[in-house]
């Protein structure tokens, strides 16, 4: 990664975009760059659309990506990647999590979930990876780990050394959960290459 | 060692480099880390307090016994606390004293976007504010070092941007910490008024010194660059104006009270147009403006709401162009046609302007909801079901007024549910008997029990549900006088809810289980329709905060009535093609709410 990044991390409350932006944030500045990064507390951590927010440059001012400006747009859940796609630069790269989680409107019947999610965005956007995050964090024995697989998916797409996403790994996943973590996040990194 | 901090990361590191021993707070977005993130240093003293005003007087307490101390809240928070924080303007200090007011622009999680910097000039006392974490790591130094060598509390102002954002943070060994030795001083710390009124006539002398030193401070500086313009702002303003204009002169205030008048004034002088960029009110713009300087403000920014580097760039950019235009009538005052347009096309030509934008797919919302075996579903489904009047409050609670439960009348403050729904009965009649306040532990503790205590007093009859989950949930699970364990992980006395209110006069008082919902039915229609005051407490902790052990519910013989699916449950849908409701296994805590609001028996138990 010779210039700058702005990534998006988007998913529903408690789905862990957090720890995904504190690995990216650490490589990052492993990396010799400056960062900033945005999180979101409060009312919307209740099962609400999230929005983390990680920019990397060699001098960052303002911690928020405004639309159309973000290189890689992350999304945990397909519904997200629709709400947000507009964020991404043209021609940036969107990573999504094949998983849905329904809204409150949708699950009691005001909103309908939209059923063509990835052929429009695919009409949209051209750079689109669609990965089971949560079907190959589920078979490694945690759902929970769905967010590092995308990390990995994401490691992938970067030229940034992978020794760096190891470190960055120990460093901020709990030691109880490193392994699975591990795991995770090679199936992530290997998922395109064997796709 | 340079490491990413939020702000309100930075602010508790700097609080422990710095030599705080005492902090207090209640939690509250978007200030509640600071506290959380002091606690992890057991050299400092640090505690929850009930409410904002307690958590001011401690500090205030701490900081005359000689400590250096800070106190943290949210904007509305100071509210709560202006009252001790007006007096220790008065007092002064004896150990540094810092209020932390995180506002919050663009309302994330608040009920409004109060811009507490006027509280900074109202109370008279200093105000500092940080862009970056760093700053806000170092502003806690400097703070302290202003309100000891000052004698007065500082007020350090953030915003959600600056409290939620990470950035690069040095972080240095702490200093020694140490309280200085009480010194009684009556003349100083009374504030009856003989004494008030000598403190008086030395907070106006404070007042000059502390405008000198904004004077001649570095946390005020003057970025020369392009004479052309030049931007006056503070904050994370200063982030957004420094990144849509790399070249523009910026005067940055890290001293936004008492501002520097002469630096000011000679920023104005050295650049042909002035802007001043800041978040919410025009703050700063009024205080440039009774100096006589012209500046362009609020005349082209929203005074509401957060701005953004593209808002900044687009709306200076056009008032250069029309400043331009002006120039090229012949009113030569300001940028010369040809500067301005340079700056204009160097700053246009900066954006990429590489194929077209992505157009945004229309996405159906998704709020925050209540969590899947959340306690207070089953009370909303059955204030909903009685069509009661429900004064509402602050609190995760407060989602019970989002679709399908819609059940909440008002929500304006801590503790308004309660003091709100004895104002409604006594003006009018008709609300008897239909009328209940619903207020969390947290929220009743914090400010509910004047308001039932007035209830009692003034011979109301509304009837109080306090819904008790064992602890603060909204603002991320924080301990709270009734949950039975401190900040700093120390076991601590639990309030007893039912003594206390029956201390108060209340003498119907109700425990009830809130997920045996034809139990709570009945009760809330019994205590509405007593002619006296009462409280129900619905007691089950916050979902998030047990281990769950039920399994599951399963649908078996659902007739598609939908009674269910009205709880709003996540874990909840209704199949169009079947015309069945289906549960999510994988988010169902088996809470079994909704299969008591089945009539025809279909949700069940896994085992049953
Ligand atoms: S955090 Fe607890 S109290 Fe808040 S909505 Fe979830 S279960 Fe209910
Ligand atoms: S589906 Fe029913 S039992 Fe499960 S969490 Fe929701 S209301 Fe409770």
């Amino acid at each position: 990664m010779k210039q700058g990044m702005n990534i998006l991390l988007v998913g529903v409350g408690g789905q862990g975009t957090i720890l995904a932006s504190k690995i990216l944030s650490h490589v990052a500045l492993a990396q010799g760059f400056d960062v900033k990064m945005s999180e979101i507390h409060g009312m919307a951590q209740r099962g609400g659309s999230v929005v983390t927010q990680v920019r990397i440059a060699e001098k960052v001012y303002g911690p928020i990506i405004e639309p159309g400006e973000a290189d890689v747009l992350v999304a945990f859940e397909k519904l997200e990647a629709y709400r947000w796609a507009h964020m991404l630069k043209p021609g940036g790269t969107l990573i999504i999590n094949d998983q849905k989680i329904e809204p409150l409107p949708v699950l009691i019947g005001t909103a309908t979930y939209p059923e063509t999610i990835f052929d429009d965005i695919q009409q949209r956007v051209e750079k689109v990876t669609i990965v089971p995050a949560l079907e190959i964090a589920t078979g490694l024995g945690n759902a929970k780990a769905s967010n590092v697989v995308l990390m990995g998916v994401l490691a992938a797409s970067m030229d940034i050394p992978r020794q760096c996403w190891d470190e960055a790994l120990e460093a901020k996943v709990p030691a109880r959960f490193l392994e699975l973590n591990q795991k995770a996040f090679q199936a992530g990194y290997d998922y395109i290459s064997c796709s | 060692m340079k490491t990413l901090l939020t702000g309100n990361e930075a602010i508790a590191r700097g609080a422990y480099e710095y030599g705080v021993t005492v902090a207090a707070a209640y939690p509250g977005t978007p200030s509640t880390e600071i506290l959380e993130n002091i606690a992890k240093y057991p050299e400092i003293y640090s505690q929850w307090s009930p409410n904002e005003k307690v958590a001011m007087e401690v500090g205030i307490g701490a900081s005359i016994a000689g400590a250096r101390s800070l106190v943290a809240m949210k904007h509305v928070g100071v509210n709560v606390a202006a009252d001790p924080l007006f007096t220790a303007a008065y007092t002064g200090v004896r150990g540094g004293l810092i209020l932390v007011s995180a506002d919050d622009p663009g309302m994330h999680s608040s009920q409004n976007e109060q811009d507490n910097r006027f509280y900074a000039p109202f109370a008279k006392i200093p105000m500092l504010e940080p862009s970056d974490s760093q700053e806000a790591k170092d502003m806690v130094k400097t703070a302290l070092e202003i309100s000891e060598n000052f004698d007065t509390p500082v007020l350090l102002r953030i915003t959600t941007r600056i409290a939620h954002s990470q950035s690069l943070v040095e972080l240095t060994e702490p200093q020694e910490r140490s309280v200085k030795p009480y010194k009684k001083d009556a003349k100083k710390y009374v504030m009856i008024p003989a004494h008030g009124r000598t403190r008086r006539v030395f907070i106006e002398e404070r007042d000059k010194q502390l405008a000198a030193y904004s004077e001649s401070s570095d946390l005020n500086r003057i970025e020369m660059a392009d004479p052309s313009f030049g931007v006056i702002t503070s904050g994370i303003a200063y982030q957004y104006v420094r990144e849509a204009f790399p070249q523009a002169s910026i005067l940055r205030i890290g001293m936004t009270h008492p501002i520097p008048a002469k630096k000011i004034l000679d920023f104005a002088a050295s650049v042909d147009v002035l802007f001043v960029v800041e978040e919410l009110e025009p703050y700063l713009e009024n205080q440039i403006k009774a100096l006589g300087v012209s500046v362009i403000g609020k005349d082209i920014l929203p005074p509401y709401g957060e701005l953004s580097v593209s808002l900044v760039k687009a709306k200076i950019l056009a008032a250069l162009g029309a400043n331009v235009e002006t120039a090229e009538e012949g009113t030569s005052e300001g940028t010369t046609a040809g500067e301005a347009t340079g700056i204009a096309e160097s700053a246009a030509a900066s954006d990429c302007d590489c194929g077209d934008a992505i157009k945004p797919f229309e996405a159906p919302v998704r709020p925050p909801v209540m969590c899947p075996g959340c306690p207070h579903r089953g009370l909303f489904y059955v204030l909903k079901d009685l069509r009661l009047v429900v004064s509402g409050d602050i609190g995760c609670y407060t989602l019970g007024t989002m679709p399908p439960l819609e059940a909440m009348d008002t929500c304006v403050c801590m503790g308004a549910s309660v003091s709100g729904a004895l104002g409604m009965e006594k003006a009018n009649p008709a609300l008897k008997g239909r009328l209940v306040a619903v207020i969390g532990d947290s929220t009743f503790l914090h400010s509910g029990i004047t308001g039932l205590m007035d209830i009692v007093y003034n011979g109301g009859t509304s009837t109080v549900i306090i819904l008790d989950n064992s602890i603060t949930a909204m603002t991320g699970h924080q301990h709270n006088p009734s949950t039975g364990q401190t900040l700093m992980g120390q076991e601590a006395p639990a309030v007893d809810m039912v003594a206390l209110v029956k201390a108060l006069g209340v003498k119907r008082v109700v425990e009830v289980d809130p997920l045996d919902v034809d139990k709570v039915k009945q009760v809330v229609k019994a205590e509405v329709a007593a002619e006296e005051p009462s409280v129900i407490i619905t007691r089950r902790p916050c979902a998030l905060i047990v281990k769950n052990t039920e399994k599951p519910l399963q649908v078996e013989g659902c007739k598609g009535c939908k009674a269910c699916i009205r709880l709003g449950c996540p874990a909840l849908s209704f199949d169009r093609a079947t015309r069945k409701a289906v549960v999510n296994s994988a988010l169902c805590t088996g809470c079994g709410v909704c299969a008591r609001v089945c009539m025809f028996d279909a949700l069940r138990k896994g085992d049953e």
